[in-house]
């Protein structure tokens, strides 16, 4: 018969909510911290340090979301390792079919190329959506400050991308023919008046113009979110493409939910399935009408499924 | 004017030189730069702009760029 001495006693509150994850080995198990966006004050690092060093193994993985994982840590620990963590908010990340935690690059406030606060974005929506339920699939959220992209956005279930529309004044302009040196699309190229000449197809909206330019002539007249839907990795890539344009940074949390609701209806009863493969399964048009209702201004008129990358050829 | 030769100098080296340049010269005063096409005229004249110097103006030359900047104090 058990020693009831020797049973653990545990809150399973904490377990409710994902986060820690079996590793190999009897007993242990990997505590993830949520980090959105990120950020973290060096207090809160101080304090993972401090518990990571008392409970783990003399390191922690940061893992490719950005969140702090400690590891091997004795689930008989759990409860010690919540307590000491403190803080109400040093929350355990989530896993499982539920809104993960957002990652996003530095945005604005100090990186030269960061168009929109996406630091901003990414805490508004772990705040509000984060652990949510899907009820079919992970579904992950990321923010690119600019088109750049290093979050990669594309491959999350949807992916935000900073943007802003240039707009010229002429009668500002010294003729230097920076902008033109610094479009990297080629939608600016210096014409035979010696004046920049814009062709707005080829923009993607990197704002490198505006950033350049020497008397403001180029300024920014529309700032927002390009938004890509349907991304994923693993073992069978998507690339996520194109439903939303110049989506402004308050409609972000609304936006996502749509997407969600979405989702969760056409994907009733057909199990472990991610967004993705819902569009290819559904076409792209069933969400784009989905979401022309409440976002009829940034929505675009028309846009392909997501795209599978074939990893398999040549094996 | 003062000429700084940044070719054959790359990112962010060549933007760092600038700046080391424009701690020399006096406020209001011009400096040119010669840079290299590709990343460094696309990059410094930004960089310097964010800095808060005034970009006068930018030309093409044998094979490299002429940047013209007035520098702009503290």
């Amino acid at each position: 018969m058990a020693d009831k001495n020797k049973t653990t006693s545990l809150d399973l509150n904490n377990l409710k909510s994902g986060g820690f994850i079996k590793e190999r080995g009897k007993d242990l198990f990997t505590v993830r911290l949520r980090v959105p966006g990120g950020r973290m004050s060096v207090e809160r690092l101080k304090k993972i340090a401090e518990v990571a060093d008392k409970y783990g193994k003399g390191f922690v993985h940061l893992s490719v979301r950005q969140s702090v994982e400690l590891i091997n840590i004795n689930f008989s620990d759990f409860d010690a390792v919540v307590a000491e963590l403190g803080e109400g908010e040093q929350k355990v990340a989530s896993c499982g079919a539920r809104i993960r935690v957002p990652v996003a690059c530095g945005g604005c406030e100090y990186n030269p190329n960061g168009l929109v606060d996406t630091q901003k974005s990414a805490l508004e929506v772990d705040e509000k959506l984060f652990g949510t339920a899907t009820g079919h699939h992970k579904f992950k959220v990321g923010f690119a400050g600019c088109p750049f992209d290093c979050p990669k956005s594309a491959i999350n279930d949807v992916g935000f991308q900073g943007a802003i529309w240039p707009e010229l004044n002429l009668d500002e302009c010294i003729s230097c023919g920076l902008c033109a040196k610094s479009c990297a699309e080629g939608a600016i190229v210096m014409g035979p008046d010696k004046k920049p000449v814009f062709s707005p197809d080829r923009c993607t909206y990197c704002g490198d113009c505006v950033k350049v330019c020497p008397t403001e002539a180029w300024k920014s007249v529309k700032k927002g979110y390009t938004v890509r839907i349907g991304g994923k990795w693993g073992r069978h890539p998507l690339v996520g493409t194109l439903f939303a344009t110049f989506l402004p940074e308050e409609k972000v949390v609304e936006f996502i939910a749509e997407v969600l609701a979405w989702y969760k209806e056409k994907a009733e009863g057909l199990g472990r399935i991610r967004v993705g493969d819902i569009i290819i399964k559904e076409g792209a048009d069933s969400l784009l009408a989905h979401l022309r209702i409440n976002f009829p201004d940034h929505v675009v008129e028309k846009t392909i499924p997501p795209q599978v990358i074939e990893t398999q050829i040549g094996k | 004017m003062q000429t700084i030769d940044l070719r054959g100098v790359s990112c962010p080296t060549n933007f760092v030189k600038a700046k080391l340049a424009l701690e020399l010269v006096d406020e209001g005063e011009t400096v040119e730069f010669l840079l290299d096409d590709g990343e460094p005229v696309k990059n410094v004249p930004r960089s310097l702009k964010g800095e808060g110097h005034k970009l006068l103006g930018l030309k093409e030359a044998e094979g490299h760029y002429v940047l013209t900047i007035e520098k702009v104090g503290e």
